[in-house]
């Protein structure tokens, strides 16, 4: 066990020697890292605890999602069948499925043959998962459409999707370093801002689908009988959005949607120097809005935004232009806002927050602080007492665990690991365990070298017993890190990185380094006898 | 230089006498501990309940904790706690669970927010809505069984069942002991705790293993030894190495709790508790003796019916009882040729198991 080849000895220290350089960015500051080449450029991230930032959990509405993709459907039945010129009775939804009867028994065939066009298989003509969008079944001439799960399921997928790259827009904007916007699970986005002084303002552009629509005002029909409960049906009624809350009857058809827009700047009024919002439309919004805004000179229009009026301005004369702008009681803060809600789209379905972590900057600095003390603290007593254990033994076991430290700190940092402060407590549990295999070495020494062999035979075969011994007690207690890293989050999964991590760079060390400092010493000296 | 010795060489406690008393109070305290479980119940934290947790500082200094919970019960949002939390100026806020769903958590902050006035920093805000946090205590709940399987597992295969299972047993005992301190201390049961649980089992299982390398190899060397005597020999050779480990490993805990600030001081207290306190005691106490009791080296005892007096200490191991290793031809040249590696290599005795002698 203590013969180590040239190449063996100089593999172990290269290795070490590697992985503890590996460290190194991280005590630079990042201007400098900044200037290195790409791959030199690896270092520690601060964990949101510690430098301070939010942690957000968002769903996406699947419910809304659902309702959305069936009403799609019952408009396309709708459609199918008014093109086709076939009567139809009772359309209407029941949960995922869209019902429809044909008034003619005459008809009953071809609206099928119509109807059964709108089922395309999923995933486009590459998909080939054999699965369909639709199950269309008939009975007499009832026909039922069934949205079928594999659609729903790729619906909200593509809404998650979508509505990443929208978060992404809109965080981006705040001008905050490295967020981390990522899926979770199947309907979960999970925002990481860090060092965000105020998490308000980023919860109200997460929290708003900005879906802007201009619509027009029904002028045919009195609001208050609207208010008595009797809405036309081709018709909403509407609040507006600054209080006191004005309500408003607005035709559900969508002249222009945001999805036409190109452009949305925050400016202010040139007359009346209020802040407004001034957007532009792309050439198939610009021609739809001229064309609206030409048969409905002198009628009043509404932009709505989330279901909220913003301003119902009358159309005084063809905008013809393709721009306009909106205006309505902002603050500077709001019109900012809301230019860089309408900049980035709108989501395709609502968000909610289910879990929101923020850690302001203060905390993060006194937990750093807290960190810190408690570290050096600790492996401070723990060199104390090794050293008075095992004298020279000793200082080789806490050369051995300094080593393993440097290593830690190189791993996470190729890793470009998350540093916690739980992540910081398995640092420093890491230091007991690295101990823990020197001592097992050492133990199985003194033991060897009590049933009478020499001093050389005694360290030979105390290592060779004990790196089994280490073996076995560090992958069961590594079973559990591994756990603890899958089930983990955030701060948890921290610990597990770091505590999971010490473990490997522990056996490591115990099988090499620790052994090569005591062959090392052991050809230096030759000993006879020996004092551990 | 003379060396610090905690533990004497060559102990010969009867450690396994102990089990007489140690498998009654066990079972006692463990009783004890699933009482108070059900009677205390643990202190859920939000990330399991749900709710609301908010730590704010005065930045004057000294916060009107009386005044503060005035003013905050005034806000009809249920249940409020409010502690004190480190120094003087610092405040932990709990607000319950806030009925009307996940919108319903942020609105109650909003309205804190606007009470406590805009002063005071709020060092850290956590949410967690009733969806994430049923799915965080069922995650947790999986993740500690999975723990225990996948151990179990490789000690099955590392060992023997019957090892696979004490370790087991000793270790969902170190656990439940763990989680009754947890109820009486009524210490925050959240993520964190879920990580120290894991870690306690991952110490003890650590401590256990250690004890259960020994029982092997001495199974392997003395054939004719019963096992309480095994068992005994394996403890007190293994005594030493676990008191400097648990005194190394309470130094850094210590050091943990008295400097890593109230952020992971429940952490901490739950760790000294169950790898300082229970996992030695499990590990020499419990699952050493269990072996006795799954059979572990049936047969030894009938074997031994001519008692050899001469090794009833194994550590003051005769020449005689000594494997040849074959280590000792070459003790006095090493590392001197290349190829010369696999002639040090230390031979263990042959690799039959256990099983095999019955």
């Amino acid at each position: 066990m203590l013969y180590f080849s040239r190449w063996k000895a100089a593999a172990t220290i290269l290795t070490a020697l590697v992985i503890c350089l590996c460290a190194v960015p991280n005590f630079f500051s990042p201007e400098v890292v900044a200037g290195w080449p790409k791959w030199a450029q690896r270092h520690l991230v601060l964990g949101l605890d510690l430098q301070g930032g939010s942690h957000i959990l968002l769903e996406v509405d699947a419910n809304a999602v659902r309702k959305e993709k069936v009403e799609t459907t019952r408009d396309d039945v709708r459609r199918v069948l008014r093109d086709a010129r076939i009567g139809y009775t009772g359309l209407a939804v029941r949960g995922n499925t869209v019902e429809v009867r044909v008034r003619d028994d005459a008809n009953a065939g071809q609206a099928l043959t119509k109807l059964r066009e709108l089922s395309v298989p999923l995933g486009g003509l590459l998909g080939g998962s054999g699965q369909r969008n639709l199950d269309i079944s008939s009975d007499g001439n009832l026909v039922r459409l069934t949205v079928t799960d594999a659609a729903m399921l790729e619906r909200i997928r593509q809404s998650v999707e979508q509505s990443i790259q929208i978060i992404e827009r809109r965080v981006n904007e705040l001008g905050t370093v490295e967020p981390l916007i990522q899926r979770q699970g199947a309907d979960r986005i999970l925002v990481q801002v860090p060092g965000l002084q105020d998490p308000a303002r980023l919860k109200e552009l997460l929290g708003k689908t900005a879906k802007l629509d201009f619509r027009m005002v029904d002028s045919n029909t009195p609001v208050e009988q609207a208010l008595q409960g009797r809405v036309p049906p081709e018709d909403d009624l509407l609040y507006s959005a600054s209080s006191p809350k004005t309500p408003y009857l607005i035709e559900k058809r969508v002249l222009v949607s945001g999805g036409d827009l190109t452009d949305a700047q925050p400016g202010f009024d040139q007359r009346t120097s209020e802040p407004i919002v001034s957007f532009r439309f792309n050439t198939s919004g610009a021609r739809k809005f001229a064309q609206a805004t030409q048969e409905n000179v002198g009628r009043p229009f509404a932009i709505v935004l989330d279901n909220e009026v913003i301003s119902a301005p009358v159309i005084r004369e063809p905008i013809l232009g393709g721009s306009g702008q909106i205006s309505g009681s902002f603050t500077v803060q709001s019109a900012n806002d809301l230019a860089i809600l309408l900049r980035a789209g709108a989501l395709p379905a609502p968000l909610t927050i289910i879990e929101e972590r923020t850690v302001g900057p203060g905390l993060g600095a006194d937990s750093i602080e807290k960190g810190k003390i408690s570290s050096y603290v600790g492996a401070g007593l723990v060199v104390l007492f090794m050293l008075v254990t095992y004298g020279l033994f000793g200082l080789f076991a806490n050369i051995a665990v300094a080593i393993n430290v440097a290593m830690i700190f190189g791993v996470l940092s190729m890793l470009n690991a998350t540093l916690t402060l739980p992540g910081i407590a398995g640092i420093v549990l890491t230091v007991g365990i690295a101990v823990d295999s020197n001592v097992l070495i050492y133990e199985r020494i003194r033991e060897e070298l009590r049933a009478g062999r020499s001093a050389i035979n005694a360290i030979d075969a105390g290592f060779s017993r004990a790196l089994a011994t280490i073996l076995d007690s560090n992958i069961t207690t590594f079973i559990a890190a591994a756990v603890l890293f899958y089930i983990g989050t955030g701060p948890v999964r921290g610990f597990a990185v770091t505590f999971g991590i010490g473990i490997i760079t522990t056996v490591f060390t115990a099988f090499t380094v620790t052994r090569l400092i005591v062959a090392t010493w052991v050809r230096w000296r030759r000993p006879q006898r020996l004092t551990i | 230089m003379r060396l610090l010795r905690l533990v004497p060489d060559n102990t010969k406690f009867d450690f396994m006498r102990f089990r007489h008393i140690s498998f009654p109070l066990s079972a006692l305290l463990s009783i004890l501990a699933i009482v108070l479980y059900f009677s205390h119940g643990l202190n859920f934290g939000i990330d399991f309940r749900g709710g609301t947790l908010m730590e704010i500082r005065e930045p004057a200094g000294t916060a009107d904790i009386a005044k503060m919970r005035e003013t905050l019960s005034g806000l009809n949002l249920g249940e409020v706690q409010l502690q004190q939390f480190g120094s003087a100026g610092e405040v932990l806020i709990r607000l319950a669970q806030q009925p009307g769903g996940e919108t319903a958590q942020q609105e109650a902050v909003q309205k804190v927010r606007a009470a406590l006035g805009d002063q005071i920093e709020y060092r850290r805000v956590e949410v967690v809505g009733p969806r994430v946090s049923g799915e965080l205590l069922s995650y947790g709940i999986i993740g500690l069984g999975l723990a225990i399987l996948g151990i179990l597992v490789y000690l099955w295969f590392r060992f023997e069942w019957q090892f696979a299972l004490g370790a087991m047993i000793a270790n969902v005992h170190d656990l439940v002991l763990t989680i009754g301190f947890m109820s009486i201390a009524q210490i925050d049961f959240d993520l964190t705790s879920i990580a120290a649980l894991l870690t306690i089992l991952g110490y003890s299982l650590n401590d256990t293993v250690v004890i259960y390398d020994r029982i092997r190899e001495i199974l392997r060397r003395y054939k004719k030894l019963p096992m309480p005597e095994i068992l005994n020999a394996s403890v007190n050779q293994t005594l030493s190495r676990s008191v400097i480990t648990h005194i190394t490993v309470t130094l850094a805990l210590l050091a943990l709790l008295l400097f890593g600030g109230p952020a992971i001081h429940s952490f901490t207290a739950t760790m000294m508790f169950g790898v300082v306190l229970v996992g030695t005691y499990t590990s020499i106490f419990i699952a050493a003796p269990m072996l006795i009791y799954l059979g572990v080296g049936v047969g030894r005892d009938s074997i031994s019916a001519e008692p050899e007096p001469e090794i009833i200490n194994p550590n003051a191991i005769p020449a005689r009882f000594v494997e040849d290793t074959g280590a000792d031809e070459i003790a006095d040249k090493p590392a001197a040729r290349p190829g010369a590696k696999s002639s040090i290599t230390n031979k263990p005795a042959p690799k039959s198991k256990p099983k095999g002698r019955r």
